[in-house]
């Protein structure tokens, strides 16, 4: 009786989560299996795909440094937004967290809007910005007489990263501001009535205590930043890829899929890997906040 | 002259006036408590003399120097705040270190002053402790060792003790004193309980709606409360409806059927306020009848019906019997245990 009734309450979560489990398994591990087993299969202009084990695509990228090429401007861009939201994202968090709650959700709702534009509209509107010439940035600057020729920006990885950025700083300003929330409010007092000054307070007190929520968030913008189609499609087109949208076309224009699948589980792996390994440094090393 | 002074310091936030007319003269050494229900301005006063407010009006002095002119990371205060505030990133020798470094103190001095410090609260050997990883009473003692290592001027306690459970507050309450005693520092300690005001201060400062109701030892609270507040805020109390009959003479202060000769300079109606373990049973007085009869241990406590509205008396359990529920009593007390206050008050 009490063995039966047991044997129930042991299935009941496998029998509860099962319906969202069939899904997970269906829509993503099986399909990404797929994918990785594809990256051993064969293909020929005139052949096709051929299910067969080779490791052509796997040698291919390891030797052809074109691929090393992609994948170095890949995790260049990547961490360069990474720093870019980290060194802007930290302070806009800090700034907005001690503003009055009106002004606060005007300006998180800013902040949010990248989030809310589409990337489309958002990114030409910034080549609109910088474009060429005609650019209203470049021409603002040029007129201050701060730079002679126009910024570069389509087809740049400047454009990029500052595109970039600009779409994954609500990821780092929400990610610092939830580490701020867990700040003692009487923190800031209690180090200013020991005499800290308030650069120091902010160097020593409030920075080591939000360093969890800044490496969180870098995490996060790094892998969106590292995995990003749109924006480098729009920017940087066929002449400057990345591992994103060079999967893409092997995929759709080359229609070379073992090699595509190849390059998607690198870039998928190598993501993984800097992501758990950096979350077990990170818990490791501020274990002290984090508890 | 006072060693610390506030002359008729006020704070407004927009139209809302939440401390007005605040005047208080405290002595060097001496341990004065703010008490007060939640909302009565006394965390805002202590926030004015710590600096993270600047008063409306009113000027705040220490030693003659005014001290609103001075920046808060320079007036050299020690605070304990009610949610201690620790640094969660640091240990316990380095939150306590903190203050002592932006002093600016040379290294092998810091550190022989933090194992003083940490000595002292109890807490020698908890130096690498981080403070999560210690209880509410060890946070406690860190946030006070860290507040006396600078040795402050004047040591600023806000809720100290709400925090921790009742049998540690108490053991937090005597350490608290004695440390303040042993050390002779200026302390100012924001508070609710008024348990704790009366065992720890040398002085209590009872506040209600951002002013002072009375500022008095505190026996003298207890004793000779200055308003009705006082009387109910600071333990139970029991008020009656009385008047002065100038009929008779000398004049008589008459409540119900209990009556003693009426104090000068009072006339018509007045309340006369007596704390329930100064009403005893006897033959003659307030005619009333026994509701309710708790036994608390060491004393029972009954709730009464009078012919002037409910009254509570205490008496200790001394071994003699007791009236019991239903019972008639007459309640009287000593004209000098009770305050009488004009009708107004």
């Amino acid at each position: 009786m009490s063995t039966a009734a047991e044997e129930r309450s042991a299935r009941a979560p496998w029998v509860l989560t099962a319906p969202a489990l069939m899904l997970f398994v269906g829509v993503l591990l099986i399909p990404l299996a797929m994918t990785v087993m594809l990256s051993f299969h064969d293909w020929g202009q005139y052949k096709g795909i051929e299910p067969v084990f080779i490791l052509k695509n796997w040698r291919e990228i390891a030797t052809d440094p074109y691929y090393a090429e992609m994948f170095g401007r890949t995790f260049r861009i990547a961490i360069l937004t990474t720093l870019l939201t980290a060194v802007l994202g930290a302070p806009e968090a800090y700034i907005l967290n001690r503003m009055s709650g009106r002004w606060k959700s005007f300006f998180l709702l800013i902040i949010l809007g990248p989030l809310l534009i589409s990337v489309v509209a958002r990114t030409l509107g910034w080549a609109l910005l910088f474009g060429g010439n005609n650019g209203l940035v470049n021409k603002l600057l040029m007129s201050f007489g701060l730079i002679r020729s126009p910024i570069p920006f389509m087809f740049t990885e400047t454009g990029m990263v500052v595109a970039l950025a600009h779409v994954m700083m609500p990821f780092m300003v929400l990610s610092v501001w939830a580490a701020l929330q867990r700040l003692d409010p009487q923190i800031e007092n209690a180090a200013l009535s020991l005499g800290a000054r308030p650069m120091t307070i902010v160097r020593r007190i409030i920075m080591p205590q939000i360093m969890p929520g800044v490496l969180s968030g870098a995490i996060i913008v790094f892998s969106l930043s590292a995995s990003a189609f749109a924006t480098p499609a729009i920017i940087g087109g066929r002449r400057l890829k990345v591992a994103a949208t060079l999967a893409y076309d092997e995929f759709l224009n080359t229609l070379d899929w073992p090699l595509g699948a190849a390059v998607a589980t690198l870039l998928l792996a190598a993501l993984v890997l800097i992501v758990v390994g950096s979350n077990a440094l990170i818990e490791r090393r501020y274990a002290e906040v984090f508890r | 002259m006072a060693y610390l002074e506030l002359d008729r310091v006020a704070k407004q936030f927009g139209a809302q006036t939440v401390v007005d007319d605040f005047s208080l003269a405290v002595g060097k050494g001496e341990f004065i408590s703010f008490l007060g229900p939640s909302g009565c301005g006394k965390t805002t006063t202590l926030q004015m003399i710590a600096g993270f407010l600047d008063p409306t009006r009113g000027v705040i002095r220490l030693e003659g120097k005014d001290l609103t002119a001075i920046h808060p990371a320079r007036r050299g205060l020690g605070i304990v705040f009610q949610s201690y505030a620790l640094f969660p990133h640091m240990t316990a020798a380095e939150n306590v270190a903190f203050g002592l470094e932006m002093r600016k103190v040379a290294r092998a001095e810091r550190s022989e002053r933090v194992r003083a410090a940490l000595a002292m609260v109890g807490l020698a050997g908890y130096e690498d402790r981080h403070p999560r990883r210690m209880s509410g009473g060890q946070q406690q003692r860190v946030a006070l060792a860290r507040a006396l290592v600078i040795k402050p001027s004047v040591l600023l306690l806000d809720e100290p003790l709400s925090n921790l459970d009742a049998k540690l507050r108490e053991e937090m309450q005597i350490e608290l004193r004695q440390i303040q005693r042993t050390i002779d520092t200026t302390t100012i300690l924001v508070t609710h309980d008024q348990n704790e005001a009366m065992s720890l201060s040398d002085r209590i400062v009872v506040m209600s709606q951002g002013r002072i109701e009375q500022i008095a030892t505190p026996q003298e609270t207890y004793e000779r409360p200055a308003s009705a507040f006082v009387s109910q805020f600071l333990g139970k109390t029991n008020d009656f409806a009385a008047t002065i009959d100038r009929t008779s003479a000398p004049a008589r202060l008459v409540a119900g059927s209990w009556s003693a000769p009426a104090p000068a300079g009072l006339s018509g109606p007045v309340t006369v306020s007596i704390r329930p373990e100064r009403i005893g049973f006897a033959d003659a007085g307030l005619t009333a009848k026994i509701v309710t009869r708790i036994f608390q241990g060491n004393h029972w406590l009954f709730q009464c019906e009078s012919e002037c509205g409910p009254a509570i008396v205490i008496r200790q359990n001394d071994g003699q019997s007791q009236p019991v529920e239903g019972e008639a009593v007459r309640l009287a007390w000593r004209p000098e245990d009770m305050s009488v206050r004009g009708a107004s008050a």
